[in-house]
């Protein structure tokens, strides 16, 4: 019998530099959940006693480790929790298909406008927002999870271009804050 | 020369700087050109084509002619302008364009035959002889021509790119800017506010002045310290804005570094992509040159870039300035300099009814009309009535009066509006959406004009924002009328520039319209007026009033050239920013990635993906020792290969079965639960799009498998088709490539192996699917083989991915077996005969693959009425073949009749895919070829002129091994 | 160049994959002449002014969109989802 080890998409530790803080992030289950036409009604109901319902586009919600980010139309993630039964709906188990990635400090807007083009003020993408859009040329589902702090899920095959672009945006800024002291 | 209390640059703070290799003292704050100037340097370069020695014409991004190469150890920068590059401890810098030293310069001989090198010499000259034209003439003109050089090394300095959103994007921190920043940021909108200089403030830098009743200075000072202290203003300095898109986008450059000396992970330059909901372009305007005879001359310079010197650097920019002004505004910089104590010889205002009140000589409806001094200014002449007279003088300051600077207004093709009242081109309203022109470069000229047209669009901006705008008042300032006569060339003996930075005349400019190039777009095209870096600032409206008036039309009638972005030159490298080694495209990873490398497996890329190519074992020299080993281990034992990368979707619901029927041409809705199909999927032309697997995990469950190349592009295919065409079928489907880690084990100990590992014995039909438990995980079984032989797929969720890999290659090792890489898989397909994306190359038919049969007669799908179209079947077409041949053939090379001549008409077929057998023991390839499958037995003539084969082949069945399929079905 | 995505709001265009005109919606009958076929899939009238195409919002949220825009003035009139407006 083999002894399989389960390994993290990411083994790097947390980094900080510009006052941000880039670290990998273990959310627990990742399910996807895709509404069948019809469906809304029976997964509004199997998500209830999770005390969350289905989100609207580029939101996400919590309650307790239970967190249901959108991810597309009729779709969205539910997260940190083994899915309950759910009828009306395509689930799909992603919990190895990504890899979760938090940048968060005074600066991690400004990091992540070098490699996202997307509107990240607070008022354009206030905490509870969820996003699903590139990362440089990677795609992913970002998450502002705190006013200054965000979480970003990429697939796994790229955690480590996703760390690597993020760690030398660091560099860079940590630089420009050099010039200016 | 400096002079002593004049200035805002900071004389606490020495600097040195080289040009030319000799070192020169300035202030921190000084531009390079500020500190050439300060130290009495005026000659900093050579004209582009007749190398006549120049200096600097400018105080700002426009600069024409002060164009150096900055240099550091790494490397190398050319056509810099002066007038930007702030100095630093350090800095390196060197004139260019010239062949020998800047003093003497050898092809300052062009100068002299200048009279051949008119505009169209070179169309006219170098025509014949033709083959002249590579060997003799391109190398020389090469030589002579062009401006800066490149190291000829890669640039290594880091380079960033960026992305900003704002309500309201103010380009310019003069007045207008200042003051439209202003009345924004108190009503809480979020403002960029962005200028190329390193301070804010504009003119009022230069011109000085009140503002209220307080110098400009303080006034500037307030405004910024209360800008900046602001949480939603973002003031960004050194940026140029270089670009005005669609959907009120901007590009901006900053020069974030280049102001210091190199230093690690600084980004020399940023590229901004900057949203706004809305812009007010504060952009001033250019003042321009006149063309005078011999207005090129180290000295000659503008007014307002005299002013500048003077005012914000503290360099005298002469000791005897004459002014030659057209227009009221200029002799502002006349009484400066006298009160500084700078002596002006003269004011030559062509205008005789001009006024003539000033503490110097005023010479009325005069004109200058030559200039001496063979590395600078000595001496000009001017004309007066029919006298002529000389006055000496070592600075002219010119003015021809000011354009605005509209470019941005233009960049979605506006076109600009001639205004007679100015003799200059305003914006056209509304030519940019969201885009307001104020302050000068809508030309308001005043201070007052400035301030109450910067206010007034602020707050439209805030009323089209839905934001309240607050009291700002607006303080009284200079309104000074601004009145010109237009001058733009002056008759007289000897070449009147227009251009500088391409050194054309006005002379050229005629010739152009002589010779038909009548139309402004034409002229440009004929003389090269504008095509420089400066893109024409200095030039574009005096040479196209010299083209009005050779062909007698008026200056609007005449028009502009297109104003394209970018405003100023932008680097490769900024633009490009973060796309360099391994910025240029993620990289993939596999599971199994480290074990390979362990193994000293040299890793390819398959699409974004790093697969082994193949296990090289001691003792081996070339890959093809280690790609026939794995093939023959495969074939006598077992292999085991990471496959991960193929395309993995989910599909789920009661009409999954329905979709597969559409989208694939054969049938998957008779799939039994647990059972594997391979199918075929074309685009809507008929034409194959990709191949793979499709495994029916319940009734209402599918798992696709697509090829790695083709895994995004199906995954859109697929999108297109549900939303398009049945978008409320019971089916959705998701991506679930990355959630899997999947390993191929083939072979005929492939059984053994896996009964080692799994908790249960293997009870798997060919094509059969089952859940298994591995170790205590929940995996999956696929009896699937893209080798011939016995072969299973394992998958496991990809974080058990690395040790499962491990764990097989292990096992596989102590019964003969072990990993297999990329080359072997290759070769042990191309004997099998299966198809990748080397052959369904985008321009193949299932018929041309031979699966026509493949398409359901009792179903439509996509591509199936499509490929029934005439010429897509038949003999005509190039045919799925094996090749077979004793010596190497090559993916590539092209298919002939033996006996018929080597052309394109008589072209057969190519190949697509070879490699040597182990097996076989022969080359084999797979390719297409004309009615291919009647020709078996044949022999084709296989020829690569690039490579230089010329063989003859044997056509076969694709099938090389196990025709029957025994092996697979064991 | 900024699309107003139904779904995902106000995104730069690097995020779609362009595809070319809406044509592609109106799939012809299974037994349609192949002149209707050829006219789905290759003729094209390259308006100057007002056209309708399709574009994959890829790096978003995977909808195929229907862009109503003046291919003179760049205007955009129109962002709607396909699947929306195919769903019966």
């Amino acid at each position: 019998m083999p002894e399989l080890i389960a390994k993290a998409a990411l083994e790097q530790a947390p980094l900080t530099k510009a006052g941000v803080t880039l670290a990998a992030v273990e959310i627990g289950p990742i399910t996807s959940v895709a509404v069948l036409p019809g469906g809304a009604k029976a997964v509004a109901k199997a998500l209830k006693p999770l005390g969350l319902s289905f989100p609207a586009p580029n939101t996400w919600a919590a309650k307790g480790a239970a967190r249901i980010v959108w991810t597309g139309r009729d779709q969205a993630f539910l997260m940190g929790v083994v899915p309950p039964t759910l009828d009306g709906v395509a689930v799909t188990d992603q919990s190895d298909g990504w890899a979760g990635l938090s940048l968060s400090g005074p600066g991690a807007e400004a990091a992540l406008a070098r490699l996202v083009a997307l509107d990240l003020r607070a008022a354009a993408f206030p905490i509870g927002s969820a996003a699903r859009v590139g990362l440089n040329h990677m795609s992913m589902v970002l998450l502002r999870v705190a006013e200054e702090a965000f979480e970003i899920y990429v697939f796994r095959s790229m955690a480590r271009t996703a760390w690597h672009e993020l760690a030398e945006v660091l560099d860079r800024l940590e630089a420009r804050a050099a010039l200016k002291a | 020369m400096r002079i002593d209390g004049k200035g805002i640059i900071d004389r606490t703070k020495p600097l040195h700087f080289r040009f030319d290799g000799r070192e020169y003292p300035a202030f921190r704050g000084d531009t390079v050109a500020s500190a050439l100037l300060a130290n009495g340097v005026r000659l900093v370069g050579r004209s582009f084509k007749y190398h006549r020695p120049r200096g600097i014409l400018t105080a700002g991004s426009e600069e024409p002619n002060a164009l150096v190469e900055v240099f550091g150890k790494t490397n190398q920068t050319p056509n810099v302008r002066a007038t930007v590059q702030e100095v630093f401890n350090g800095l390196a810098a060197r004139s260019q364009n010239r062949m020998g030293s800047l003093r003497f310069d050898l092809l300052a001989v062009n100068d002299l035959v200048s009279p051949f090198l008119s505009a169209g010499f070179y169309y006219k000259t170098f025509m014949w002889p033709r083959a002249f034209w590579e060997k003799l003439y391109e190398p020389l003109i090469r030589r002579a021509a062009g401006l800066g050089s490149l190291s000829g090394k890669h640039d290594e300095g880091t380079y960033e790119k960026a992305f900003a959103f704002c309500d309201l994007l103010v380009i310019g921190a003069g007045p207008a800017g200042l003051m439209a920043a202003l009345v924004a940021a108190r009503a809480g909108a979020d403002v960029i506010l962005a200028d190329e200089n390193p301070l804010l403030g504009g003119r009022l830098l230069s011109d000085g002045g009140m503002i209220g009743n307080e110098p400009a200075a303080i006034w500037v000072a307030g405004v910024e310290a209360e800008l900046r202290s602001l949480p939603n203003v973002r003031i960004m300095t050194r940026t140029s804005v270089t670009g005005a898109y669609d959907g009120g986008t901007y590009g901006a450059l900053e020069r974030v570094g280049l102001h210091k000396s190199a230093r690690s992970n600084l980004p020399r330059e940023c590229f901004w992509r900057i949203v706004a909901g809305r812009a007010i372009l504060a952009s001033g305007a250019m003042e321009r040159p006149i063309a005078f005879p011999m207005n090129d001359r180290p000295g000659v310079m503008m007014a307002s870039a005299v002013r500048t010197y003077l005012n914000r650097y503290g360099v005298a920019t002469g000791r005897r300035v004459v002014l030659f002004a057209n227009n009221d505004a200029a002799r502002a910089l006349a009484r400066d300099l006298m009160a500084a104590g700078v002596q002006v010889a003269a004011i030559i205002d062509p205008r005789p009814d001009a006024s003539s009140l000033e503490d110097c000589p005023v010479h009325l409806g005069a004109e200058v009309v030559g200039t001496r001094g063979r590395h600078g200014l000595r001496e000009i002449t001017v004309r007066k009535g029919g006298d002529e007279f000389r006055i000496e003088s070592d600075c002219l300051a010119m003015s021809g009066g000011w354009n605005p600077t509209l470019h941005l207004t233009c960049h979605l093709n506006g076109r600009p509006r001639w205004s007679d009242d100015l003799a200059a081109f305003v914006p056209m309203d509304a030519a940019v959406p969201g885009l307001v022109a104020v302050g000068a470069a809508n030309g308001s000229m005043s201070t007052h004009g400035a301030l109450t047209t910067g206010k007034a669009a602020a707050e439209a901006a805030l009323k089209a924002l839905g934001k309240k705008a607050a009291q700002v008042a607006l303080p009284a300032s200079e309104d000074a009328p601004y009145r010109i006569t237009p001058l733009w060339a002056v008759e007289g003996k000897g070449r009147a520039w227009l251009d500088f930075a391409n050194d054309v005349t006005t002379k050229d400019v005629r010739l152009a319209a002589r010779e038909n190039y009548a139309s402004v777009e034409h002229m440009k095209r004929y003389t090269t007026q504008g095509m420089a870096p400066d893109q024409g600032k200095n030039s574009n409206v005096g040479a196209l009033a010299v083209l009005a008036d050779a062909t007698g039309r008026s200056i609007p009638e005449t028009g502009v050239t297109t104003f394209r972005p970018p405003f100023v030159p932008v680097s490769i490298a900024s633009m490009g920013a973060g796309g360099k080694g391994a910025g240029f495209a993620p990289q993939r990873f596999l599971t199994s990635d480290q074990a390979s490398r362990d193994r000293g497996a040299p890793m390819i890329e398959a699409g974004l993906w790093y697969r082994p190519s193949y296990f090289p074992k001691p003792g081996e020299t070339t890959w093809r020792e280690a790609c026939d080993r794995e093939v023959l281990m495969v074939r006598g034992a077992v292999g085991v290969a990471d496959v991960s990368t193929l395309g993995k979707i989910d599909i789920q619901g009661r009409d999954a079965a329905k979709f597969l029927d559409f989208v694939y041409t054969n049938t998957f809705s008779t799939l039994p639960v647990g059972r594997v199909r391979y199918g075929l999927m074309l685009r809507e032309d008929g034409h194959v799009l990709d191949d793979g697997t499709t495994a029916r995990l319940g009734d209402t469950h599918f798992l696709m498998t697509t090829t790695t190349a083709a895994a995004g592009l199906v995954m859109r295919h697929l999108d297109f088709v549900h939303q398009a065409f049945c978008a409320d079928w019971q089916v959705r489907f998701i991506s679930v490539t990355e959630a899997w880690a999947q390993f191929a084990v083939a072979g005929p100990k492939a059984r053994m192996l896996l009964n080692s590992l799994l908790e249960a014995p293997v009870d798997l039909p060919f094509m059969g699917v089952a859940p298994v438990q591995v170790g205590g995980v929940l995996g999956r079984l696929f009896r699937i083989s893209f080798s011939g032989e016995e072969g299973y797929e394992i998958a496991v969720p990809t974080r058990y991915g690395e040790t499962l890999f491990r764990d097989l290659l292990a096992r596989a090792e102590t019964t003969g077996g072990g990993p297999y890489g990329m080359e072997a898989l290759n070769i042990l397909r191309i004997e099998k005969g299966f198809i990748t994306h080397a052959e369904i190359h985008g321009r193949v038919t299932a018929f041309d693959i031979g699966m026509e049969k493949m398409i359901s007669a009792r179903k439509d799908c996509i591509g199936k009425a499509a490929a029934t179209r005439p010429g897509l079947l038949g003999p005509d077409r190039e045919q799925l073949v094996g090749l077979k041949a004793g010596s190497a053939m090559t993916a590539g090379a092209h298919l002939f009749t033996p006996g018929e001549t080597v052309e394109r008409e008589n072209d057969q077929g190519y190949v697509t895919s070879v490699g040597w057998s182990p097996v076989i023991g022969a080359w084999l390839g797979l390719g297409f070829l004309r009615d291919g499958r009647a020709r078996h037995g044949q022999q084709v003539r296989l020829v690569d002129h690039l490579r230089g084969m010329d063989i003859l082949c044997e056509v076969c069945d694709p099938v090389f091994h196990d025709p029957e399929g025994g092996k697979l079905r064991a | 160049m900024r699309l107003k995505c139904p779904l995902c709001g106000d995104r730069d265009r690097r995020e779609f994959y362009y595809s070319g005109t809406d044509d592609y919606l109106n799939r012809p009958a299974a037994d349609a002449p192949l002149s209707a076929w050829d006219d789905h899939l290759h003729n094209r009238t390259n308006p100057a002014g007002l056209t309708r195409d399709l574009w994959y919002h890829e790096q978003g949220c995977a909808q195929w969109l229907a862009v109503t825009r003046n291919t003179i003035t760049h205007e955009i009139m129109a962002v709607d989802l396909v699947a929306k407006e195919r769903a019966k």
